[in-house]
Parts: structure tokens; C-alpha cells; sequence
């Protein structure tokens, strides 16, 4: 395993020594000076309601208060893949908690003061807090104007209804398929929203200057995203693409929630109309729980046919999602699910319909996993279900559907290389599947559960990344990349990926966090594409500055650049031993000559990817003919949980998961991905819930109802194994890993739960409550 | 507003403060103290983490105003003059990921580790389980104090 010198290494990260020490800056440290201005958000109370009218006038009269916007200020549509959003509310509010004014203070507290004095006079409507609801023939209409709403090609809305998008894939012929089987299986499974709980909340400071250039701080995923559809929003006022900039500090986690544009677009719009002030907004824990992205709410309806041997002869997946008041970005996550529900598996007859509804409840969108656990929940509870009922061992009807290089997707397009049935065997060893564990404790039950797992980067098929990368004096160097390092180590990554090519240790690289000014483009670190993308064009990037030293050693020293290598920060010869030419001694300053003149210069370099394979273009009614997605990151995972058989408690006593990385640039990174990953994925079956009223009235909106794992959580032993099967256009092999890790959580425990007491449960989460409720229900049903 | 006067990171500091001022926002707008964080204002998550004389408290739920002649301590304190073995082990281990609330955990972790220096799995658990940490996992945090303990003598 010594290929690299630098990848595929344990580097401790070169963000480090800034984040333990309090030196790492986020959007909320920075310092606007005595003259900044703070904005509050006057948010609706209705769910769904006409706004009548709105009186600002004694929020006005509030000492301290500098000024009150509404929506007529602002009638600008955004969004991303669906401009279904505006700025603020217009005629119309959707969700308890849309912005309806904003109220500029001197100080926080004016503002806020001021936003409890604007009165807000609604007019109710129907409100439909569930996408089931949402379909039926006589229910309300969120946007009754849904047809003229701009959208990316590959969207279909159904106007005059409440669908946003409906995704069907067809392939072979479904009724066919179910004849051939020998048993086909029906049922049903329920998966409640979540929320992504970053520990720090968003922030945006949004500076329009007198000289007419709007620049906003912002914690975020998508400083180039942002930067587009802040410029495309507020075109009327006059602004281009480069009048605005954004810069992205340091982000405290995003898991989706700080992708794409949310609540910026607030202070940004703010700002223009606040001319040589900057006005700041952050959202309060409550407000991130309301007004960010939430995780869509799914009801799947899974009907799987099988023959006796355990080969899958046809899948029928109705999706119907919960996409809230506004799915400029979540429908495209119903988009990538409808691609993909067929899971990692090779199904001749497919039929998918992933359906994407309106309702009043806050805007679903980009979540960790993009869709995926949800669809895994139901799908892999189903495989298992099925195995049993064919009294087959569910890992052996794994092993033996699972997809392979080549197969066919859903839609059409071969199955990239992989190391599916490799993670299944490592992790079925290493969990000793199997072998049936009895507690010594007879009020605790033990079980099993497996699941596989995969999942593609949803990225429309142009979204392309970039890279410039400088060298210093001392041949030490400035990577200027636009990913966003959210924790995953992004960029300790790219510095190695750079660090290989030239062979310059990735200590001796700096990366900062981007501004959309100086750094190149780069779409948005989501989708866990960015190691893969971004990486191709650090790479591209490295390989030009290698280009450019060799070419200048070539012409100046007339040895064939064929001859010539690097190693140890130095240029060096195949052909003449002792040819050693330290980079720092020409990098910047050139090379002398015998003459007394210098050749060559600062070597600059730069690198860009786009994957030119990828289309979006495909037959409506079926999903083929194109290439959406890029590849697929398969894997496995595989846990044992403890049960208390009295109260329902649950406790996971080994979990293990198997990743194919294609080529792990760092290990230790990708095992934190998998520690991490998973307890995130076990807390949205174990016990985290987004909780409404009737009234789509969000009740736990705070860490002390809203419970995310805590150090007294963590499974006993986790076992995180990384499988390299090469992604040929990856850099070094490599891709993305990063929101995988918690996909395979809420299936590995719904089928541990099964194992352990007999009861399948088909709903999240899996609270001791629900669990010690069902053990009840089947003693008292044993009872009669 | 009062006048207080307190030690800040080894200095006495003086500031005027209003009386429902808290600690976590005094230290951030009025010292420019940016290390504690503030992720819940109410207490749950331990990202604002300080400490006022040696022991952890939630900086969003004390009055600034109560640390007149006492001594605080943030990240930036403990930083100086040098990182400390934990910080040193937070890098080796990767205890943290976005890092946003490595400061709290680690005031949190230095605590407990000046008062056990030999903690054990339940004991590092139990003196974490005010800090909330999204992205780690916690297992990579809790490697960090045992290497810690581990290497100091007995």
C-alpha cells in the first residue's frame, strides 16, 4: 500500500492547530464595528392565510429601531432548481414561522422590540400538514400558480395540484416481473422529518457599500451558489454577478442545512436597500429548527416480487414526500431518490414514482444523505422482511442481488465499479453474522441487524469545480480552492491530493476558507462529490504547476522533460543522479543563467473539472436514456443492539460499516466520517423527531425536546472498514463517503429490533416508548 | 450599567456592562473574546463553555455581571503560551470536525482532567455530556483525554 507518499495517509489535519486553539473565525466572529445594524424577522404565526395587512408603525416609534421592511419591498422570487420562493411573503404566508417583515435595529435588542410591535393581520385558509392530505382531489392548493414557476428542465410539477415534481422511473416490464415471482410482498413504512442541529446557527451579514458592491459573510456550503442567486434575485436592483461577493468564513457544521440559499438571501436583500450599512442576521436555536431546511417526511409504499432461489424479479417504490411550503432545493431530492429507489441492487423490472407535495409545514431540502435514508428505511426493512418470508438468510439474499459493475441502474446507465459484496463480507465477519448472541440479563433480548447502503451525488450535470494554486518563496503554497471544509476535512484532503502530485508535504500548503472574489469557482460542497470534484481540479491544478516547473527546468537546463521528476520539494533527474534543484530556489524568484539573467517566474497554476459524461436529458414517462448520475458510493453496515425487554431502552453494543472510498486520500478522516455519520443516523431512529400540531405548529424546537446524541449515546464499539475499489475518474481513484456514513442507521435497527423481539416496526423513530409499546400490544395479543 | 472588574485570561480587565448582560455575549462584543460560542442561549449545547475560577460553567447562563472579581478562563486562556497536551491530542486524534464546539469541549475536558487526571470511559462521558457535538461521534474526543491520561504518570 505504498504507492503514494502522501495519499491514503492518516495526516492530521491542517486545519487544526486553528480550530483547538479559538482561532478559527466564524461568520458570527467577525467584527462590523459600532456602525453594523441587526436585523429581526417578523415570522408568520398562520400556516397557511392571506396577510391582510401589516402594521409597522409602532415598531417604528421603538428608540433604536433604524427601519422595517415587508414583502413589498422586496418582490423577488429565488430559488434554486424551483423559484416557487420569494424574499418575504408576499399576498400569502405558507408555514408557521415564514419571514413577513424584518425590523432594523441599532441593537439587537431594539430590533427586537420593534418585530413584537408589527402587527400582522391574517386572513386563515385551509391548512394540509401531511403530503397524503396534500394529494387528495379536494385539498387545499399551496401554489395555485405552480405552473408558471421557472424550474431546472428535469422538473415535472403537476400545475393545478399540489405536486411539485413526480420523478417516475421505468424500466422492464413490471407486471411481467411480478408474474415471474414467487412471492411478492406489499407493506408500507413512515419516516417524520428531521432537523440537521449544526451547533452553530445561521449567520449572514449582508454590506451593501456607497460604491454599489454588495458583500455578504456567510456560513455556508455554496458560497458560489449563493453568489449566483443573490445576483440573479436582486438583478432588478441593478446588480451583476460581479458586484456581488460572498466570502465564507469558517462554517459550524452544515449536513445540508447551510447548502444552497436559505435565510442569506434576507440580510443580502436587506443590505440594498441599507446603503453604506451592514446589517447582520442569526438565527436563534428556534429559528434554525423553523426557518433553515428540514428533512423531508416520507411515506413509502414498497412492493417487492421474488423467486424461490432469492433472485429479485421486480420492485414497484411509491415515494410521496413531505417537501413543505417551498421545495426550491428539496425537490430535487425526491428527484434523486426517484432515480435511485431500486438501492444497491439488480432488478430487471422497476417502477418508481417519487412524488414531491407541498404542505404547511417549513421548507424541506438538502439534509445529510439527500433523500437517501429515507428510502433506505423502507427499502432494506423490506429486503429482510422478504428474506424471512422466504426463510432465506438475509445477507445471502443480499450478497446474491446485489448490483454489480455493469449492471443496470434504474435508469439505464452501467453500474460504476464497486466493492459492494466485499463490504458485505467484511462487515457480516466482522459482526459474526449469524451466530445468535442471548444476553445473560433475561430482561434484555439481543439482536442483529444489517443493511446496505448507497447513494450518488445529486448535482445537476454541469456542476463543475475549480482550482488555483500559487507557490511562495519557500516553495510552501496557497491552495485557492471554493469547497467548504464543514468538518469533513476537506481541506486537509486537497492538500494532500496537491502535496502527492508535486511532492510537497501538506503542512507546507495552506487553504482558506473562500471568497467568491479571489477563489475560483466552485458549485457548492454538497452531495459528498467535493473529494471527487473538487479533487480532480486540485489535482489538474498540481499536474499544471508540475507542467510549468518541468518546462521551465527543460529550457533551461536541456534535459529532456521526460528525464525529469519530483521528489522531496526538488526537481530531479533519472538520467543524472546528482541533479537536485530545490523548488524554493526557483519557484517564485526563476532561474539564473550563466549570464546573469533569470528565467521562468511564479509558477501559478490552475485546474477545473466538469464531468462531461453526465445528462439530465431522459424520457419523462421512464427515466431513460440519460446519465444523471455520476457514480454511485455503495456499502454495508451491520449492528447489535441490546434491548430492555420491560421499558424499551435500546443500546447499540457494536456497530460496524464497510465504505467503498475507491481510494481513502485519508483513513483516519474517513473512519471520523463513519463515527460520526452513524451516531447522527442512529439518533434519527432512536429518538430525534420534528414534532407539529394540527396547526403545522412546530413543538420541539429546542435541544432540550429536540434530543440529539449527547457522549452517554455512543455505541459501545464502533468498527469502521474502508473498501477500495477504484472510481476510474476520481482523483487517485477516490469518491465521496461523506453523508453515506449515516445511511444504513435506521434500517440496521429496525431489522435489530426484529431480530431481538420478534416485532417489526415500520415507523420512525424507534423511541423505547413506541418499542415497549409494541412489546405490550403482541403480550397482550399472546394473551387473549 | 455597572462597572465590573475581573481576570480575563491572566489580566485584569474592566468593563461596563448592563445588569441582564451575559458573560457569553460581554466576552464576545464588549472583550473580543470570540472563542465561546454561542450554539442554544439557554444552556443545552456547552458551546459557550468558560470557566470562572478553574471550574466550567455555560457563559449564556451567567450574568456577566456576577464575575466581578473573579477569574475567567476561555480557550484563548488555556491556548497561551503554548497548546496544551489535550489541544496537541484533539489534533492527533481528530476530535473535532467543524470545531465549532471544540471550545467548550475542551474547557470541559481540561476540567475534568485538572480534577481526574486518570478519568475512566464513564467518568470522560459522564463530564462531556453537557457538550454538544454534532459532527465527531465523541469517540475520536473521548480517545483524545485517554491518551492524555495515559501518558501522565500515575
Amino acid at each position: 500500500m505504498n504507492k503514494y507518499k502522501f495519499v491514503g495517509k492518516p495526516i492530521v489535519r491542517i486545519d487544526g492547530r486553528e480550530k483547538v486553539s479559538g482561532a478559527a473565525i466564524y461568520g458570527d466572529d467577525i467584527d462590523f464595528g459600532p456602525n453594523l445594524l441587526y436585523a429581526e424577522i417578523v415570522e408568520s404565526t398562520e400556516a397557511h392565510a392571506i396577510i391582510k395587512s401589516i402594521d409597522t408603525s409602532e415598531a417604528e416609534k421603538v428608540e433604536g429601531v433604524f427601519k422595517v421592511f415587508t414583502g413589498k419591498d422586496f418582490p423577488y422570487k429565488f430559488g434554486l432548481y424551483m423559484k416557487d420562493r420569494y424574499i418575504f411573503a408576499q399576498d400569502k404566508v405558507r408555514f408557521v414561522g415564514e419571514q413577513v417583515a424584518a425590523v432594523i435595529g441599532r441593537t439587537p435588542q431594539a430590533a427586537k422590540k420593534g418585530a413584537q410591535l408589527v402587527k400582522v393581520e391574517y386572513k386563515p385558509l385551509p391548512v394540509v400538514t401531511n403530503q397524503m392530505d396534500a394529494l387528495k382531489k379536494d385539498s387545499v392548493l399551496l401554489h395555485p400558480d405552480l405552473g408558471e414557476y421557472p424550474h431546472v428542465p428535469w422538473f415535472f410539477p403537476k400545475p393545478k395540484t399540489n405536486v411539485a415534481h413526480w420523478r417516475k422511473t421505468r424500466k422492464g416490464d413490471l407486471e411481467k416481473g411480478f408474474k415471474e415471482a414467487d412471492l411478492v410482498f406489499e407493506d408500507e413504512y413512515f419516516v417524520p422529518r428531521y432537523a440537521h442541529c449544526a451547533i452553530e446557527t445561521h449567520v449572514a451579514i449582508g454590506k451593501y457599500d456607497l460604491g454599489g458592491r454588495l458583500t455578504v459573510w456567510s456560513s455556508s456550503q455554496s458560497p458560489h451558489t449563493q453568489r449566483h442567486l443573490f445576483a440573479e434575485a436582486l438583478a432588478p436592483m441593478g446588480l451583476t454577478h460581479k458586484d456581488v461577493r460572498v466570502i465564507a468564513p469558517h462554517v459550524g457544521g452544515g449536513f445540508g442545512g447551510k447548502a444552497g440559499v436559505t435565510m442569506e438571501i434576507i440580510p443580502a436583500a436587506l443590505a440594498t436597500k441599507l446603503k453604506g450599512y451592514a446589517v447582520k442576521l442569526r438565527w436563534t436555536r428556534q429559528q434554525e429548527f423553523v426557518n433553515t431546511y428540514q428533512r423531508l417526511g416520507v411515506v413509502a409504499k414498497l412492493k417487492v416480487g421474488v423467486k424461490k432461489d432469492g433472485t429479485i424479479t421486480a420492485l414497484d417504490h411509491k415515494i410521496y414526500w413531505d417537501a413543505g411550503a417551498y421545495v426550491e432545493y428539496g425537490a430535487n431530492v425526491v428527484n434523486a431518490v426517484g432515480l435511485s429507489a431500486i438501492g444497491p441492487y439488480r432488478i430487471p423490472n422497476v417502477s418508481i414514482d417519487s412524488v414531491c407535495v407541498y404542505t404547511n409545514l417549513p421548507p424541506g431540502g438538502a439534509y445529510r444523505g439527500f433523500g437517501y435514508s429515507e428510502m433506505l428505511f423502507g427499502l432494506e426493512s423490506h429486503m429482510t422482511q422478504i428474506a424471512h418470508k422466504l426463510g432465506m438468510d438475509e445477507v445471502k439474499f443480499r450478497l446474491k442481488n446485489a448490483i454489480k459493475e455493469g449492471d443496470k441502474t434504474a435508469y439505464g446507465a452501467d453500474m460504476n465499479p464497486n466493492g459492494l459484496l466485499e463490504c458485505i463480507e467484511k462487515v457480516a465477519k466482522e459482526i459474526d453474522w449469524g451466530k445468535k448472541i442471548v444476553s445473560k440479563d433475561p430482561k434484555k433480548a439481543i439482536g442483529k441487524g444489517f443493511s446496505l447502503f448507497w447513494k450518488a451525488p445529486a448535482m445537476p450535470p454541469n456542476a463543475s469545480s475549480s482550482a488555483f494554486l500559487k507557490f511562495n518563496e519557500d516553495a510552501s503554497i496557497n491552495l485557492i480552492i471554493s469547497g467548504m471544509d464543514i468538518g469533513q476535512g476537506y481541506q486537509t484532503v486537497m492538500a494532500q491530493i496537491a502535496a502527492e502530485v508535486l511532492s510537497v508535504p501538506p503542512s507546507k500548503i495552506r487553504v482558506e476558507t473562500p471568497d467568491t472574489d479571489r477563489n475560483p469557482y466552485e458549485w457548492q460542497t454538497v452531495a459528498s462529490h467535493i473529494t471527487w470534484s473538487s479533487g480532480n481540479a486540485v489535482k489538474k491544478a498540481a499536474i499544471d504547476a508540475k507542467e510549468q516547473i518541468l518546462a521551465l527546468v527543460e529550457r533551461v537546463f536541456v534535459i529532456p522533460k521526460d528525464q525529469l521528476y519530483l521528489e522531496d520539494e526538488a526537481v530531479k533527474c533519472t538520467t543524472r543522479k546528482n541533479f537536485n534543484l530545490p523548488l524554493r530556489d526557483f519557484v517564485v524568484n526563476g532561474i539564473m543563467t550563466e549570464d546573469g539573467t533569470f528565467k521562468g517566474g511564479p509558477i501559478n497554476a490552475r485546474g477545473m473539472f466538469l464531468p462531461e459524461f453526465s445528462s439530465a436529458n431522459s424520457d419523462p414517462e421512464t427515466s431513460q436514456g440519460g446519465h444523471p448520475n455520476v457514480h454511485y458510493t455503495v456499502g454495508a453496515g451491520a449492528l447489535i443492539l441490546e434491548v430492555d425487554k420491560d421499558t424499551g431502552k435500546m443500546h447499540v453494543i457494536k456497530a460496524v460499516e464497510a465504505i467503498d472510498a475507491g481510494q481513502a486520500i485519508n483513513p483516519d478522516l474517513i473512519k471520523g466520517q463513519i463515527t460520526g455519520g452513524l451516531l447522527q443516523g442512529l439518533a434519527t431512529v432512536l429518538y430525534e423527531d420534528m414534532r407539529y400540531d394540527e396547526k403545522g405548529k412546530l413543538l420541539n424546537p429546542n435541544f432540550t425536546d429536540y434530543k440529539i446524541p449527547t457522549a452517554m449515546d455512543v455505541p459501545d464499539e464502533i468498527v469502521p472498514i474502508i473498501v477500495e475499489v477504484p472510481q476510474p475518474d476520481g482523483p487517485f481513484g477516490a469518491r465521496g463517503i461523506g453523508e453515506h456514513t449515516m445511511l444504513p442507521a435506521a434500517p440496521m435497527i429496525a431489522n435489530a429490533v426484529e431480530d431481538a423481539i420478534g416485532i417489526r416496526i415500520k415507523s420512525m423513530p424507534f423511541t423505547a416508548e413506541k418499542v415497549a409499546m409494541a412489546m405490550l400490544n403482541l403480550k397482550n395479543k399472546k394473551g387473549k | 450599567m455597572a462597572k465590573i472588574k475581573f481576570i480575563l485570561n491572566n489580566e485584569m480587565r474592566t468593563v461596563d456592562v448592563e445588569p441582564n448582560e451575559t458573560l457569553l455575549d460581554v466576552l464576545r462584543d464588549k472583550m473580543g473574546v470570540k472563542s465561546p460560542k454561542c450554539g442554544c442561549d439557554r444552556g443545552d449545547c456547552g458551546a459557550c463553555a468558560v470557566m470562572i475560577d478553574g471550574k466550567s460553567v455555560r457563559s449564556c447562563l451567567v450574568f456577566a455581571i456576577e464575575v466581578n472579581g473573579q477569574e475567567v478562563t476561555t480557550l484563548e486562556g488555556i491556548s497561551q503560551p503554548k497548546l496544551t497536551k489535550l489541544q496537541e491530542a484533539f489534533i492527533q486524534f481528530n476530535s473535532f470536525q467543524c470545531g465549532y464546539c471544540a471550545p467548550g469541549v475542551i474547557i470541559s475536558a481540561t476540567e475534568l482532567l485538572n480534577n481526574n487526571p486518570h478519568p475512566d470511559l464513564e467518568e470522560i462521558k459522564e463530564a462531556l455530556s453537557g457538550n454538544l457535538c454534532r459532527c465527531t461521534g465523541y469517540q475520536p474526543i473521548f480517545e483524545a483525554i485517554m491518551d492524555v491520561s495515559r501518558k501522565r504518570k500515575k
